[in-house]
């Protein structure tokens, strides 16, 4: 065990965790950071993504060791007070959601993709958000969530990743 | 015409619908126990209670049973105006929260951000079987709009007393009373302030037809949609209580398997709280790391008979049917005419052999838990689409009394008919009981793979007589062990043998979204392409030739011609379809494949579906359940397959069992008929079952190859 520190959703804090436990596990068990979810624990499926530096990463492979001192941005940071991040409000318009489980992972690699790619095809959202699993099928929707986002301007800009 | 608005269908199609037995008995003394106190200000509308036989659950119906007449739900309106609706059903992604709240708006008159649902809280809400058999939108959604209908003239009774003047003359809109002759007005809070009235519901309610729907019927968004995008809604496996400890469950080497010897030393020496009882052995530690390293630090041994493999599968389910033997009377047999005469004289007789394997679910959030005792009260806040069979469990479980059970059920992670037992819930509830401190568990993916259930695997052999004239005359059609969910014909066959036969199983197995309807129209609608091969007639000429039912007719035209059905192809393109009736709904599913000559490899292009579900609640959700329905369906129909041996899952990680990935979506359209002359019915199932054998009628027209296992391709063309 040692201290580590942690700088999330541009708050700082310090866990008392071994360095080699999932990143998903401290965000989960020890910040009461539960919007981003567990689904396979291997990196296959995407539920617990969040931004690291502002790139999407699988939080349940990722050491909690290896972010310290990095930025690292949680769905729960990505709003701003009230207002929702334009790729949260497209999720919404769009319906782009079941049950909502996968959503929250599905939105930090959306949102990391803008970043890099601010008015992405339908196949490179296809080939970025592959490693994303939506079980109950929304991915159409997704799609248009994540083409309609695109468009909106502040969502190129600044505004993904860490704030 | 024919309508199918009879809701008194037989259950069959819940035979798999698993009603399981808690899977521990655990030895605890009888304690005192105290009676959960009811809560509710004003009751407007209450049911009958559910019927005895229906409370006592557990034991499997017998096939043939009606579903429950009595569908109990009921609202509150308080003094603030507010509405609370509560019902035993649970929100798992399907959006009954919202379309139940629509029903609610609509016959109350009141704005649905002042209707709040109270869902799958077995101190809370009425009874309820349980969410599946696409039961919500035909049975609760309409109960709630009777109640709130009741509710709404009741109110108006309260205002034309308080006028003196008849109930008639008054109207009720967005959550008011107005006279309108002598232009007053009271709000529902108004109205209900101080008063503690019961109301039952009476016999005959005229309800608004769906014609003049203004709530329901629209493309309402989800409802509390804000809480899911900002990370902040609470799942089963999000929950969290002061002092919770985290719980882990040591798993047997094998299925069936008896613990024979443990070694528990380190474990013991980690500061958990360690649990040996029976074959059950578990831990509780203050995060799961440290659980998970002190189950790792046991040593096991585990004994278990040998077991079959899937290598074996078909042969095995041909041997070990259980006709005779079954006590709950599960055989099916559905005898028309003389099927043996009727094919000897046939121009042309068809037969065939299609299977289906094991396949999961893939909840993407697992089974998950937190249980807590107070004395021998204990809350349990689990994933269920059954909270009140998992009370059941948990009683049965603990020796107590299911009024000393409260199971709630937060808004899930999806279910698919894979969630209806309650193995986290006990499992947390009996570690909480020996660390006397709230235990959470949830599953990895791996025990969800392995120790959850599976969609039965089956083999469907069918005959087909046809006549030069595409006139099917004889059909006879024998399923092992997959379920009889939609095994009848809905085609017009003078002559019919229908046979379900169960199997002992080698895995564990159960309900699934759709059940076996979708292996059953793979076969019927597969046949159906093999029997018109075979007479020359084009697929959907011919089916419509053979079938009279109106409302299956008009999606297989609806589709067909958003389809551009008759168009020409190109080389390695192929079209296919495939439709048919369940849960009370229609679809029809047109496929375009394309198959890659060199590779083999299979990419499903578009995929165009027509379902027709009565009367449209939510066009928007409806589009999403027929959608999501096309993406998950096609995990089944091409590559998902559970591989198992002696006792073990093989491919039990998502690294090794393929689900539909962003990569696999074909371009998707979905027609809606919106029939507004007919009751609203389930749309969670139905629009699966078109599209397995809409594929392999589609490749079979790309490159002339009849493909009758599913999945159908899973490592490709060539190498199946």
């Amino acid at each position: 065990m040692a201290a580590i520190r942690l700088a999330i959703n541009g708050k700082n804090y310090s866990v008392d965790a071994d360095p080699q436990t999932s990143l998903l596990s401290v965000l989960r068990e020890d910040l009461d950071l539960t919007g981003s979810k567990y689904g396979c624990g291997e990196g296959m499926c995407g539920a617990c993504t969040v931004l690291i530096e502002g790139k999407a990463q699988r939080s349940c492979i990722t050491r909690v060791g290896s972010v310290s001192g990095k930025q690292v941005t949680t769905i729960e940071g990505l709003a701003s007070g009230d207002e929702l991040h334009p790729v949260q409000q497209a999720f919404l318009d769009a319906g782009a959601m079941q049950c909502g489980y996968c959503t929250s992972g599905m939105i930090m690699s959306a949102v990391a993709l803008l970043k890099k790619n601010p008015a992405p095809s339908e196949r490179d959202i296809s080939d970025f958000m592959d490693g994303n699993v939506c079980r109950c099928g929304t991915y159409s929707r997704i799609v248009s969530a994540i083409q309609k986002a695109s468009t909106t301007p502040v969502a190129a800009a600044a505004k993904g990743g860490t704030r | 015409m024919s309508t199918k608005t009879n809701f008194e269908i037989p259950l069959e199609p819940e035979r798999y619908e698993l009603r399981e037995g808690a899977p521990y008995r655990f030895d605890l003394g009888r304690r005192d126990f105290f009676k959960f106190l009811g809560a509710g200000v004003v009751v407007v509308s209450v049911l009958r209670p559910a019927m005895v036989a229906q409370e006592s659950g557990g034991g499997r119906r017998r096939s043939g049973d009606s579903l429950p007449k009595e569908i109990n739900a009921w609202l509150h309106i308080g003094e603030d105006g507010r509405v609370t609706a509560y019902t035993g059903k649970v929100e798992i992604g399907q959006n009954i929260r919202t379309s139940l709240s629509q029903a609610v708006s609509e016959e109350l008159h009141v704005p649905l951000d002042r209707i709040e649902m109270v869902m799958g809280d077995t101190q809370l809400t009425p009874f309820d079987m349980g969410t599946f058999g696409s039961r919500t939108t035909p049975t609760m959604n309409l109960q709630f709009r009777r109640v709130a209908a009741a509710a709404r003239d009741t109110l108006v009774g309260l205002a034309a007393a308080q006028w003196k003047v008849d109930p008639q003359s008054l109207v009720a809109s967005n959550g008011t009373i107005t006279d309108p002759k002598l232009k007053r007005s009271l709000d529902y809070a108004a109205l209900t302030k101080g008063q503690r009235l019961t109301q039952e519901l009476p016999e005959e309610d005229p309800l608004i037809p769906a014609a003049d729907w203004k709530v329901a019927g629209n493309s309402t968004p989800k409802v509390e949609g804000r809480e899911f995008v900002t990370g902040k809604h609470r799942y089963p496996s999000d929950q969290k209580l002061p002092g919770m400890l985290y719980g882990k469950v040591l798993r047997p080497a094998t299925f069936d398997a008896t613990l024979t010897s443990i070694d528990t030393k380190k474990a013991e020496q980690m500061g958990v709280t360690l649990v040996r009882d029976g074959n059950f052995v578990g831990v509780a530690a203050t995060s799961s790391q440290a659980a998970e390293a002190a189950i790792e630090a046991m040593r096991a041994e585990w004994k278990s008979e040998p077991q079959p493999s899937n290598k074996d599968l078909f042969d095995y389910l041909r041997k070990n049917t259980t006709e005779g033997e079954d006590v709950t009377g599960d055989g099916d047999r559905h005898d028309v005419g003389s099927v043996d005469q009727a094919f000897s004289s046939a121009d042309h007789k068809v037969q065939a052999t299609y299977t289906v394997q094991y396949i999961a679910h893939v909840p993407l959030e697992p089974r998950a838990a937190v249980a807590k005792w107070d004395g021998d009260q204990l809350t349990v806040w689990t994933g269920t689409q059954r909270p009140f069979g998992v009370r059941g469990q948990l009683a049965e479980a603990f020796h107590i009394p299911e009024d000393h059970v409260r199971v709630l059920m937060p808004d899930m992670g999806s279910g698919y008919g894979g969630k209806h037992t309650g193995e986290t819930a006990i499992e947390a509830a009996r570690l909480a009981r020996a660390a006397k401190r709230p235990v959470k568990v949830v599953w990895t993916r791996e025990e969800e793979f392995s120790w959850a259930y599976f969609r039965p695997a089956g083999i469907i052999d069918v005959i087909g007589g046809v006549s030069n004239n595409g006139t099917i005359t004889a059909w006879e059609m024998h399923n092992y062990n997959s379920g009889s969910a939609g095994i009848r014909t809905y085609y017009e066959i003078p002559n019919q043998r229908i046979v379900f036969h169960p199997v002992k199983s080698p895995l564990r197995q159960g309900s699934y979204r759709a059940l076996a309807a979708t292996a059953n129209h793979f076969a019927r609608e597969s046949h159906m392409d093999e029997l018109a091969h075979a007479v020359k007639m084009d697929p959907l000429e011919f089916r419509l030739k053979n079938l009279k039912d109106e409302r299956l007719r008009a999606v297989f035209q609806a589709a067909g011609k958003q389809f551009g059905w008759g168009k020409s192809k190109i080389a390695g393109q192929g079209f296919g379809m495939g439709g048919g009736y369940e849960k009370l709904g229609n679809i029809a599913t047109f496929a375009e494949v394309s198959v890659d000559s060199k590779s083999g490899d299979v990419k499903v292009v578009r995929v165009v579906s027509a379902f027709e579900c009565g009367a449209i609640v939510n066009p928007d959700n409806l589009r999403n359940q027929v959608e999501g329905s096309n993406v998950q369906g096609l995990g089944g129909a091409l590559f998902e397959a559970i591989q198992f041996e002696n006792g073990k899952i093989l491919n039990g990680r998502l690294s090794q069992y393929r689900v539909p990935r962003f990569s696999d979506l074909p371009k998707l359209e979905t027609v809606l008929l919106d029939r507004k002359d007919i009751p609203s019915v389930g749309a969670g199932e139905c629009p699966m079952i078109g599209l397995a054998p809409a594929i392999a009628n589609a490749i079979f027209d790309a490159v002339g190859v009849r493909l009758r296992a599913l999945p159908l391709v899973p490592n490709g063309l060539k190498k199946t």
